[in-house]
């Protein structure tokens, strides 16, 4: 028998933005089944290969392979479709529109989004919107936003934009969710809450995380493997105690925080 | 007499302005929905009205000094099959709905992929050639001189004095067709990944929708909605020359309208309408320089000022139910709506 193939597969990817070059032949792999850390100092690159994995933003260089397959030039929703979802660091709610509006978007293959679905397939519509709203709704309970539902979104609190995030990918039903920096600006209480949820999310959901975040503290107790990125490159792979234990972390952060 | 005048004044009024609500109606698909910045209605406009003409004008007559070569003579061609009603003019408002969505679908192919702004600059650009097209391609449409046996729809069942309270009847089924077809195509699941696309694209592309073809499916129904209005508009006057498609009530007057009634707001547009048309048409009646047009201009420029400091959504705001299937939002708009 093999061993277990990879759910994602970085392999010697890089971008240049003009002169600036944000990921530079960076790999690595991330196992199914996994909550896999990305951490490294500000401008390490994660967020844009988080955009490059995700097709936000094209490669300069390099593969990226998801379940065999490759990804890297197809188009956001494509990406999305094949199962790979992901949040922002600056959460992007749907302001004007509600919480359960937001989640209710997301699911694909829906009738109702064919332009004459809802004139030709009425009941079948209809029978879809009630199906993604309980699931919406069982999504906002598991966030403990279902209280808000019929709020804006854009009147949700930091912490809250954070967790509708969250739910938004819980939503699409995804293989791998790459969050990015899903602690940032969240309260302590709030925080112990969202790495429950991440970590229940994986075991009774069977979802793979790839996540970025900066509390060290988080990072520790959820994730292993962990992978340290620097000046664009992944500079080690380990545990979290190996992590801990490493000169080469150090020194980056170290580096980061004297530049 | 004098009441008489008066009713007719009012019925020519509504005519115009169930039209007007008609092309807002089609803006409203295209930023109120969707946020696609269409500062070229009076494209969508000349060509509804310009394909409507030339499919029902008899064929051009030289003696007449008629330049163009192609009228379609549609009421005659379709007269054959006689349902007891003008089959000619379902046909001709279908024709310059589909011309225009034609039209949106080649136009947005090219730029929608672009950053927001270039659609803008593109549209413009579009009014303005369609008008210089016509105004110079003689043999299209006659040129300068325009397009003047635009036949009458229905014209033989009333009298010629009472034939306006016909037409009001005519564009107001109209108008409700388009009004509950937009309603319930917007609040479709259809319609919520348009929103969702005015709100945040990334987020809409990061929750796997193909925002590409949304907005480009949008942008053609909207194309649509304005050349049924073209067409509407050119069975109204019976006549139409380049001039006709002039930016100002082309264009600005229908984009006072929007903001006016409230952007997002299937009502507030046809309300929109009704208001702005009402302060255009009231004030030519107006003494001296008050009924200059220049002058007209400035009172909806000055309406719309007023609208956005007292109700910066417009007289109705968005309308707060998204989508069908689900309630509405609980309390105020997020501050910057
Ligand atoms: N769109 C962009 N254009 C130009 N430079 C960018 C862009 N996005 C990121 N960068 C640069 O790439 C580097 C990596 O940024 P980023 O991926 O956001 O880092 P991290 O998320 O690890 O803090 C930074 O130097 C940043 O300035
Ligand atoms: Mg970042």
């Amino acid at each position: 028998m093999k061993g277990p193939v990879p759910i994602l597969e970085i392999k010697n990817v890089e971008k240049d933005f003009g002169g600036v070059r944000a990921v530079s032949g960076c790999s690595f792999n991330v196992q199914q089944g996994t909550i896999t850390g990305l951490i490294g100092p500000n401008g390490a690159g994660k967020t844009t290969l988080f955009n490059l994995i995700t097709g936000f933003v094209p490669c300069t260089g390099g593969q990226i392979y998801f379940q065999g397959k490759r990804i890297d030039r197809l188009p956001p929703h494509e990406i999305f479709r094949q199962g790979i979802v992901r949040t922002f660091q600056i959460p992007r709610e749907l302001k004007r529109m509600t919480v359960l509006e937001n989640l209710m978007v997301v699911p694909s293959h829906q009738t109702g989004e064919n332009i004459w679905g809802s004139w030709l397939f009425p009941r079948r519509v209809r029978r879809q919107e009630e199906n993604n709203e309980a699931q919406a709704i069982d999504i906002l309970r598991f966030v403990n936003l279902v209280h808000l539902k019929d709020e804006y979104a854009g009147n949700l609190s930091a912490g809250q934009k954070k967790l509708l995030e969250l739910a938004r990918t819980l939503m699409a039903e995804p293989q791998l969710v790459l969050l990015d920096e899903p602690g940032a600006g969240v309260n302590p209480t709030l925080m112990k809450e969202l790495v429950e949820h991440i970590r229940r999310a994986c075991t009774e959901k069977n979802l793979t995380f790839l996540l970025i975040e900066h509390d060290m503290d988080m990072v520790m107790r959820l994730c292993d493997p962990i992978i340290v990125m620097c000046n664009g490159e992944n500079i080690m792979e380990g545990s979290p105690h190996e992590v801990r234990q490493n000169e080469a972390v150090l020194e980056a952060y170290l580096g980061g925080l004297g530049r | 007499m004098e009441f008489q005048g008066i009713l007719n004044y009012l019925v020519g009024f509504a005519i115009m302005a169930v039209i007007y609500s008609i092309f807002t109606l089609g803006l409203n698909v295209h930023w109120g929905y969707t946020g696609l910045f269409n500062i070229g209605v009076a494209g969508f406009f000349a060509l509804g009205a310009y394909t409507s003409a030339l499919l029902t004008t008899a064929t051009p007559d030289p003696l007449k000094f008629e330049d163009y070569i192609f009228g379609g003579n549609l009421p005659a061609l379709l007269g054959v099959f006689n349902l007891g009603i003008d089959l000619w003019f379902l046909v001709a408002l279908l024709g310059a709905g589909a011309v225009c969505g034609l039209m949106a679908l080649i136009i947005g192919s090219v730029t929608i992929r672009l950053r927001g702004d270039y659609l803008a600059i593109v549209t413009l650009g579009i009014a303005e050639s369609v008008r210089y097209i016509f105004l110079n391609e003689k043999w299209l449409a006659n040129g300068s001189k325009g397009l003047y046996r635009i036949p009458k729809y229905l014209g033989d069942w009333v009298s010629p004095q009472h034939y306006d309270y016909l037409f009001l009847v005519v564009v107001l089924i109209v108008l409700v067709v388009i009004y509950v077809a937009v309603e319930r195509t917007i609040k479709s699941p259809w319609g919520r990944v348009l929103k969702a696309i005015r709100e945040d694209e990334l987020t809409a592309a990061a929750s796997g929708k193909n925002v590409f073809s949304f907005k480009l499916q949008s942008f053609m129904l909207g194309a649509f909605i304005m050349g049924i209005g073209g067409a509407l508009y050119a069975h109204n006057i019976r006549f139409i020359d380049p001039r006709t498609f002039d930016p100002l009530l082309a264009t600005f007057i229908i984009w006072a309208m929007l903001m006016v009634g409230g952007s997002g707001n299937n009502k507030g547009a046809i309300l929109g309408a009704f208001t702005v048309w009402g302060i255009w048409a009231g004030t030519q009646f107006l003494p001296g320089f008050l009924s200059d047009p220049n002058f007209r201009f400035i009172m909806v420029g000055l309406l719309i000022v007023v609208v956005i400091l007292l109700r910066p959504g417009g007289i109705l705001g968005e309308e707060r139910k998204i989508s069908a299937s689900a309630a509405p939002p609980n309390k105020v708009a997020p501050p910057d709506a």
